[in-house]
């Protein structure tokens, strides 16, 4: 090629290197959302299985506050009661939000333990839906959501099948991957993710680790903590105390 | 030129040719015609993302609430549903607080918003309240007796089973159906107020079953064992555990 | 909606306890033909190239055919996965910022390579001089159609030719790896998928290789056994004993490689033993015990060792090729069947099953798929009819 087209081609890749190196810092900072930072926070959450009471507030909550479709096959979060038996079999179903719960739980006698545990999406540090994107169209921000960008989402689904916790589903009408993104619109205007919100029993708590002083930084201190999981190693951030070996 | 190309097979000039054309139309699509915004996953990571923070808030937060209905939070802030958050049974509010004299928030009266929580279930942890919306005052709107932002029973509870359903139920079936709960757990009346701050005990020596189930003062159909001997290292109820027939 | 009534029936249907999420099952009947079509590629390269880069003579007669078949399948490869995404108009996306992590993502470079720079340059150097001397003897579209293909070339010297001769040789080595890729990246997609036991497996692309290859020789066998007839030739019975031949180790070796896998997953009793078992003996005993394993692989192994050790007649030897040619076809289906749907009929909670139900209609449908399975085979008749395997001496001879 010729002196003009050299010129050229290397003045696009330094403007195009500067533009990408710029964003991996102060880019993020000044556009998301106002004055908010994302390298100032790191979020998680805490779940407390003894105080789950199984309401599925938060389950409704969800579905309202995100859009998501009303049909129970949908979720972006949701609660899974247990019923351990002292014949040790376990029997799992996810709440109804109708309300229409089998008779199958009632039977107090044969009960050795039983719980609800709600789930969402783990938020992982370490995620495999992000690995197997083919198309990079769902991210880690660096503020520790897992976020899809349902314009570049092309529906492959393989982050439906890579997600160990059965978080991610594919939107019907849309027709791309969804899932939980911790309410990602109100953390950037302070407000916390509404299951945390209208939890009554404060059995879930947000916290943000970079934070000085939060709920789940104390959390951790007084609980033992555990996550879903583990041996997969995708690092997730939603923290669970007081949880039963029968959960996975 | 052609001296150079005849030293090469005529095939394979031909497919050359044909290569290089196509590789050229890429490389040009590529550099000049391809808007950076589809090539960059970093800008369209940070454009997904602003507009997944610009998405819209449905719940305002309980914070909010308070700004405006002092008194309401004043009467709810000390009682038993301090925790609640306003919008869990009052519905998504950010409506109204856009739109206070418009748009009002619901204002739930019938009985089916309070059963989400305090409909019996087994799986809900002890000491919840919890009634059988069936039997208990069944046509009766349940703000009629307790008020939402301070529900405290309009009578103290007498029985124990009012917040623990689920051990009276095991119990009813077993050997100690008979016994009141008081006959082993003394609990002092501060418990029914203040449920976790003031807690009931539990038996803790060998001597305190044994005034029934010792041989050595045996008592008519009451299965005994000779307490100096029997698992002896532990309180009885490390193995048995009094609320069923016997077992664990 | 309509989708939430067909979940409303699935959702009855479900044993024990899945994730509510886990209702829909995302990879269809075409994420099962996909891979299926992709083996038919690598396999029918696979034999091609034990012609040209290992030499079998006797293998000959099949080469030209095992080219065109792959070609034939490998255009329509990408319409299955076009048909499935939830976004197809944005596939484009995958060339534009693909994932290096993603194996999914090596999908538009592995293919365009493999079609640009294998197969098509392949058969291009193979058929060169042919496509010269038909151009010179045909007229009108299709004389036109031959010197366009030709690319104008006009050189059919001895050394042209001979030299024609060496670079499918050398496109033909490059080949081999090149179709252990396109297929086996296939395999590394669902091996690499820690969430799901069924899938994680570090055996999983080579199991899907040796089951290609095996469909792969298998469909040419059965093309090569209807097409001769068609054409009014005669069979070649040692091209065909070999085919046979290298369909039986290639046969055993990949029951081999699914036994080792079998035999692993149940001594190692792993935590999802319980739930894999229940699937196999429940929903997949039909497609993996009886299909996939018995008819699709113990069937034709012993009907093929019996021809080797008692050497039948050539009219029987023909008839028990085809029926285990189409055994094969069908066990190499069942087996992409209980890889891809079986994977995803069990909860990631170990718990529950689930069911697939497969629309007649519908974009994922029956239909559709069938349709993706036929369209190869019309594309092949008119490669066949363009730039046909055999001379008329060839065919005569037998």
């Amino acid at each position: 090629m010729n002196r003009r087209e050299f010129l050229k081609k290397g003045c696009l890749l330094a403007s195009s290197s500067l533009l990408a190196g710029g964003l991996s810092g102060d880019g993020w900072t000044k556009t998301i959302f106002k004055d908010y930072d994302p390298a100032k926070h790191f979020y998680g959450m805490g779940i407390d299985i003894n105080k789950c009471i199984g309401c599925g507030r938060c389950m409704q909550a969800c579905k309202t506050e995100n859009d998501v479709p009303a049909e129970p096959y949908f979720f972006r979060t949701w609660v899974e009661r247990y019923l351990i038996r002292t014949d040790k079999s376990v029997t799992v179903r996810t709440i109804s939000l109708t309300r229409d719960d089998p008779a199958e739980f009632s039977v107090e006698k044969e009960m050795l333990r039983s719980f609800f545990v709600p789930k969402l999406c783990n938020q992982c540090d370490h995620p495999p839906c992000v690995q197997v994107c083919p198309v990079i169209a769902t991210f880690k921000t660096p503020d520790g959501v897992t976020l899809v960008d349902e314009k570049r989402c092309i529906g492959c689904r393989y982050c439906i099948q890579a997600c160990p916790y059965g978080a991610r589903y594919l939107h019907p009408v849309t027709r791309v991957a969804d899932k939980c993104t911790f309410c990602y619109h109100r953390l950037v205007k302070g407000l916390l993710p509404v299951c945390v919100e209208v939890c009554p029993k404060q059995a879930r708590l947000f916290g943000d680790m970079k934070s000085f002083a939060s709920p789940l930084g104390r959390f951790t201190r007084i609980h033992k903590m555990h996550v879903l999981k583990p041996s997969l190693n995708t690092d997730p951030k939603v923290y669970y105390a007081n949880l039963d070996g029968e959960v996975n | 030129m052609k001296e150079f190309l005849k030293r090469f097979p005529e095939q394979v000039v031909r497919i050359v040719i044909v290569f290089v054309a196509l590789a050229a139309t890429l490389l040009v699509a590529w550099t000049f015609i391809l808007p950076s915004e589809m090539k960059e996953p970093e800008l369209q990571q940070l454009s997904s993302t602003i507009r997944e923070a610009g998405k819209e808030i449905k719940y305002a937060g309980s914070e909010v609430c308070t700004g405006c209905h002092e008194k309401a939070h004043d009467v709810k802030k000390t009682g038993y549903h301090r925790d609640l958050s306003c919008e869990a049974c009052h519905g998504a509010a950010q409506k109204h607080v856009d739109n206070p004299s418009e748009v009002k928030p619901a204002s739930p009266k019938q009985r089916d918003q309070c059963s989400y929580c305090h409909t019996y279930n087994s799986s809900r942890p002890t000491g919840f309240p919890q009634i059988n919306p069936d039997t208990h005052h069944a046509r009766k709107p349940c703000i009629t007796c307790h008020k939402p932002h301070d529900p405290k029973p309009p009578t103290t509870p007498r029985r124990c089973a009012a917040c623990h359903a689920q051990i009276e139920r095991t119990k009813v079936a077993s050997y100690h159906g008979s016994l009141e709960c008081t006959v082993c757990h003394k609990v002092p009346e501060k418990h029914k107020i203040s449920p976790r701050s003031v807690t009931p005990t539990k038996p803790d020596k060998r001597e305190f079953c044994a005034k029934c189930h010792d041989k050595a003062s045996p008592r008519k159909g009451i299965a005994a064992v000779d307490i100096a001997t029997h698992g002896e290292k532990y309180v009885c109820w490390q193995c048995h555990y009094p609320h069923t027939l016997g077992g664990i | 909606m309509e989708a939430a009534h067909n979940f409303k029936e699935l959702s009855q249907q479900v044993i024990g306890f899945i994730y509510p999420n886990e209702i829909e099952i995302h990879w269809s009947i075409l994420i099962v033909v996909y891979p299926y079509i992709t083996g038919l590629v690598a396999g029918a390269f696979i034999l091609a190239s034990l012609v040209k880069v290992f030499n079998v003579k006797e293998l000959q007669p099949t080469y030209r055919l095992a080219l065109l078949t792959a070609l034939a399948f490998l255009l329509i490869a990408p319409l299955p996965l076009q048909l499935h995404l939830g976004r197809p108009e944005r596939s484009y996306e995958m060339f534009m910022t693909p994932n290096p992590a993603s194996a999914m993502a090596m999908f538009g470079f592995v293919y365009l390579w493999y079609l640009m720079v294998v197969l098509l340059l392949e058969i291009w150097f193979e058929y060169r001089r042919d496509m010269i001397v038909w151009a010179g003897e045909s007229t009108g579209l299709k004389k036109w159609t031959l010197k366009i293909l030709s690319l104008f070339s006009t050189d059919i010297s001895e050394k042209a030719v001979a030299f024609d001769k060496k670079t499918v040789k050398v496109i033909t080595i490059i080949g081999i790896p090149s179709a252990f890729l396109l297929h086996g990246y296939v395999g590394f997609i669902f091996g690499s998928v820690k969430a799901n036991p069924w899938w994680s497996s570090v055996m999983m692309p080579v199991v899907f290789l040796f089951s290609a290859i095996v469909s792969g020789i298998a469909i040419v066998m059965l093309l090569y056994m209807i097409i001769i007839p068609l054409r009014g030739g005669k069979i070649d019975m040692k091209c065909l004993d070999k085919t046979a031949s290298f369909l039986f180790y290639a046969v055993i070796v990949d029951f081999s490689i699914e036994a080792l896998d079998f035999i692993h997953r149940l001594y190692e009793s792993e935590e999802s033993i319980k739930i894999l078992s229940q699937l196999v003996s429940t929903k997949l005993f039909m497609s993996l015990v009886i299909l996939q394993i018995l008819l699709g692989m113990i069937l034709p192994l012993v009907v093929m060792a019996s021809i080797k050790i008692l050497k039948f007649q050539e009219d029987l030897r023909k008839l028990l090729y085809f029926v285990c040619a189409l055994l094969i076809q069908l066990g190499i289906f069942s087996t992409r069947w209980n890889v891809v749907i079986g994977g995803q009929l069990f909860s990631k909670s170990f718990r529950g099953l689930t069911t697939y139900k497969m629309e007649l209609m519908g974009i994922e449908g029956l239909l559709v798929a069938l349709v993706v399975l036929i369209l190869p085979f019309f594309i092949l008749a008119v490669l066949l009819k363009l730039l046909p395997p055999w001379k008329k001496e060839e065919l005569a001879e037998g």
